[in-house]
């Protein structure tokens, strides 16, 4: 009973206008925790259950209404490249359990979902059959763990995002998000697959998305942009996650250059452009959200 | 004699708007045939089966291997490859050219190995250690292939050694790493560091791609050269056959 008010709740509260804060990045908090580069983070739910815990309820701590699982490359196949193809169920299961384990009451918990890393027919060899599918083991999974809503993320090509979307609806009933990732090219704001922000919005609503928006890619004033052309078609509400800048590296080392004090302020033009809900990806920390909470409720 | 092919006149017409870039493929598609004209627009279309069936006719009629894939399908992915920099088209569109691409090239390349004929220059291609993706490194490879190049692809997640032991087993003068995953950038200045270390650096030229790499990072690794897409790549590869013919020479 408790679970399906929370559900409502975070539309609700979403429609009704109000801004919530959503979480920072997830695989460079555990990289800093000693995660591989290039390692499974999905497995961790299972092997450093108490680190991923402890990011939930670091980001809930700093501020987070939501927070989103360590379920990114959850997908079968994602996880089929790492050897744990037969682990989809548990893993993203013990990754909404862990968020939801942290979560505070009236908090949310989002199950993240990310590319298949693969191509749909005709362009490749997968049938949408067999993405769906996918999806559906990955979703239900992370309904059963305990999360509110489901979000797409990192998405570049519409079609698959809105299997993610339909696989959620049709299966769950959760909370359906889905965000794109899109570039500045010489003719204007594409994904790597050639979706326009206004397709992506248009696309995803189609597919039965609650919310949309973007995520990755650039830092905070791109996302500014990219939230505008966003609220320009639509008034639904627009979750944007953006990095902590464009990484560089000096000397070796891997930094993301825009700090939670220089970027938190930003995330009052990000409202002011339209997003209503609101986080970080790549590179922001708990630090990053509540200089976010900072700016946003003072 | 005229551009035939109102595909490719109209091609040249909408997109391929840099006065010289407009001026080359005009004066380039007004030398070849009108067969070389059809095939070239099948494969900026994507239509796989036309591209393999007018390749294949073109060879019955006597065309030659090499006349065939330079005046058919390397002059198509050439505007291809202005489209897609310039944001005209996408991956999707890249990737059902570049299959159409391949299939004019399974009639061409059984003759062009009997011939003996040597490619332009041999690349290695990998993705580094840890990095899992490939979207990036395949399209260059496809460009390198269409653009006369012998391409050995070790996949993904390739570790120094593997880079090394390919470079001598091929006889390769050029890698290329690719990188998505910002973590795993620095294992391209580990690779280069290995050619050093093993004594090959100055045999070998080498680029750096992929979406978080830069021209200064790839500066800072020691790398040769960076591009910023698969149409940079494919320059940047023959410039470097350039040099190191010029190198041979001295």
């Amino acid at each position: 009973m408790r679970e399906t008010m929370s559900r409502n709740g975070l539309l609700d509260r979403l429609k009704s206008g109000e801004i919530l804060i959503s979480d920072g990045a997830t695989g460079t908090y555990l990289q800093a925790r000693g995660l591989e580069p290039g390692g499974c983070p999905e497995e961790w739910n299972a092997s450093h259950p108490e680190v991923v815990r402890g990011m939930a309820a670091d980001y809930f701590a700093a501020g987070s209404d939501a927070v989103e699982t360590n379920s990114f490359g959850g997908s079968p196949f994602m996880l089929k490249k790492y050897g744990h193809a037969d682990r989809v169920e548990e893993l993203n299961r013990l990754a909404a359990r862990h968020a939801r384990s942290a979560a505070p009451p009236g908090r949310y918990v989002i199950g993240s979902v990310g590319p298949t890393g693969e191509f749909l027919e005709p362009v490749g060899p997968v049938s949408v059959e067999e993405m769906y599918e996918g999806f559906v083991r990955q979703v239900t999974a992370l309904a059963e763990g305990g999360a509110d809503a489901i979000c797409a993320e990192t998405m570049t090509a519409l079609d698959e995002a809105c299997l993610v979307v339909r696989a959620t609806k049709e299966r769950t009933g959760l909370v359906a998000v889905a965000t794109m990732t899109f570039d500045k090219g010489p003719r204007g704001n594409f994904t790597m697959m050639g979706v326009t922000p206004e397709d992506a919005v248009r696309g995803l609503l189609d597919a039965g998305a609650d919310v949309v928006g973007a995520n990755c890619g650039n830092g905070i004033l791109y996302m500014v942009e990219i939230s505008a052309e966003m609220r320009r078609v639509t008034d639904a509400p627009i979750l944007i996650h953006a990095n902590a800048g464009i990484p560089a590296i000096r000397k070796g080392q891997i930094i993301y250059p825009e700090a939670p004090d220089w970027m938190g302020p930003h995330y009052r033009a990000l409202v002011d452009a339209g997003a209503t809900f609101v986080g970080g990806c790549c590179g922001t920390t708990p630090d990053h959200i509540r200089a976010i909470v900072k700016a946003l409720r003072g | 004699m005229p551009i035939v092919n109102e595909g490719i006149q109209q091609e040249i017409d909408k997109y391929v708007t840099r006065p010289e870039e407009k001026e080359k493929f005009t004066a380039w598609f007004s030398e070849v045939s009108p067969l070389m004209q059809d095939i070239a627009y099948a494969l900026i279309k994507g239509k796989q089966h036309d591209v393999s069936r007018l390749v294949r006719q073109a060879l019955d009629e006597g065309v030659e291997a090499h006349d065939a894939l330079d005046d058919g399908l390397i002059s198509g992915m050439g505007i291809v490859g202005v489209k897609f920099r310039d944001n005209i088209i996408f991956v999707p569109e890249v990737l059902v050219a570049a299959r159409a691409m391949k299939a004019g090239m399974a009639h061409i390349e059984p003759i062009l190995s009997a011939a003996g004929i040597e490619p332009v220059g041999k690349v290695i291609m990998g993705t580094v250690k840890g990095d899992l993706h490939d979207i990036g490194k395949n399209l260059c490879i496809m460009m390198l292939r269409g653009s006369g190049f012998e391409v050995i692809d070790l996949g993904v997640d390739t570790k120094s050694d593997q880079f090394i032991a390919a470079v001598e087993e091929h006889s390769a003068r050029i890698v290329g790493m690719s990188a998505l995953l910002t973590t795993t950038m620095p294992n391209m200045g580990k690779t280069i560091q290995a050619f050093i270390d093993a004594g090959l650096r100055d045999d070998v030229k080498i680029m750096v791609g992929g979406a978080p790499v830069t021209q200064e990072f790839a500066d800072e690794m020691g790398a040769d050269g960076y591009g910023k897409d698969a149409l940079a790549c494919v320059a940047k590869a023959k410039e470097f056959i350039a040099e190191l013919g010029v190198a041979v020479e001295a």
